[in-house]
């Protein structure tokens, strides 16, 4: 029953991180710099948000409390949620959101590659799904990335001004706390501190390519998987969650 | 939207929706690069499974023929009926000839 716990909470973590990128995204549904792009951040927002009620679906299953993934989606507050404070980071500039994603995007990658061996067939199943799609989201993420850094001065010192402001941010995901440690001794989870290393060897690659610097590790502000959050998820939250709140069952 | 995408070159873009197919035009977009042009087809001309092989290529890289020579290209092989093969039988279970 305890072990169900932490596995509720895990699952929370990942299908959180997965609905908050893919709602931050979806804002840019209509505003993007060109129409491609536009489509282009539509459908990687879908897919989070399709990763995020298999995630939350199976939390749901595991709570064996009646809720689903839309209870667990539409009905939390700010302080029951679990998604790392990066993902909840405002849009900001184009540098800026796409700065978050590929930082986020690497870590997805690395996570679902060693989550499709985990010993919950369910996880190991959304995974190896995901996966597919984290290593699309990172190719696309990641070209803007050098297309920008090593692009215009304009472009060069957006991009390089936004990983200044997120990165730390970064280390959160790979924070091991008890609850993980019991998981991955389960090998149900798998521990962020074995994903730094490739975590790392991709991202100073594609920050080479893109004549970005590596910031320094000096500053990291955490606290989003155990549900102490930044002001900025409380305003998704609302505008997320109001509709199924005002007008409960509601269908279209 | 702003008018970046026009200063973008114009890309063509062809899919091959199944494996024996030839690749097929589809439409075409606005990319910086030829990366970029590969997955903005990716995102805009095969979200429902319509491909599996994508090509694009540079609009300007394209030759194509004048309308004004119309006559003279297609209009000779009008009257040229032995060109058909008319004659076979083929079979039914080919499909894609």
């Amino acid at each position: 029953m305890k072990d169900d716990n932490a596995r509720f909470e895990y699952l929370l973590r990942l299908g959180d991180n997965s609905l908050i990128l893919g709602h931050r995204l979806s804002e840019w549904c209509g505003h993007g710099p060109v129409l491609e792009e536009d489509i282009a951040m539509s459908n990687i927002a879908l897919d989070l948000v399709g990763q995020a009620r298999l995630w939350l679906a199976h939390a749901a299953e595991t709570e064996g409390a009646g809720r689903d993934e839309d209870t667990l989606a539409f009905h939390r507050d700010a302080f029951d949620w679990r998604n790392v404070l990066l993902v909840e980071q405002p849009n900001g500039d184009f540098a800026h959101t796409m700065v978050r994603q590929f930082l986020f995007d690497v870590h997805a990658v690395e996570l679902y590659r060693g989550l499709s061996g985990s010993t919950d067939e369910t996880v190991a199943a959304i995974a190896a799904k995901s996966l597919k799609e984290a290593i699309y989201h990172r190719r696309h993420s990641g070209q803007w990335i050098i297309r920008m850094g090593d692009g215009t001065e304009e472009s060069h010192a957006r991009a390089q001004a936004a990983l200044d402001d997120l990165w730390g941010y970064s280390h959160e995901l790979f924070d091991d706390d008890a609850l993980v440690e019991r998981l991955v001794a389960d090998s149900i989870a798998v521990p962020g501190a074995e994903l730094k290393p490739a975590w790392d060897a991709e991202v100073d690659q594609v920050l080479g390519q893109a004549t970005l610097s590596r910031p320094s590790d000096d500053w990291r502000v955490d606290g989003g998987s155990q549900g102490v959050h930044s002001e900025h998820l409380g305003y998704l939250l609302a505008e997320m969650q109001f509709l199924p709140r005002a007008y409960p069952g509601a269908k279209w | 939207m702003t008018d970046n995408a026009r200063d973008w070159p114009l890309w063509e873009v062809f899919v091959r929706s199944r494996q024996g197919l030839a690749h097929k035009h589809v439409g075409s977009l606005h990319a910086a690069d030829g990366e970029m042009a590969q997955q903005n087809a990716r995102d805009v001309y095969t979200r429902r499974r319509e491909g599996e092989s994508i090509w694009v290529v540079l609009s300007s890289e394209i030759v194509a023929s004048a309308p004004d020579d119309k006559g003279a290209l297609f209009d000779p092989a009008e009257d040229k009926v032995y060109r058909h093969p008319t004659f076979y039988h083929v079979p039914d279970e080919v499909e894609n000839l």
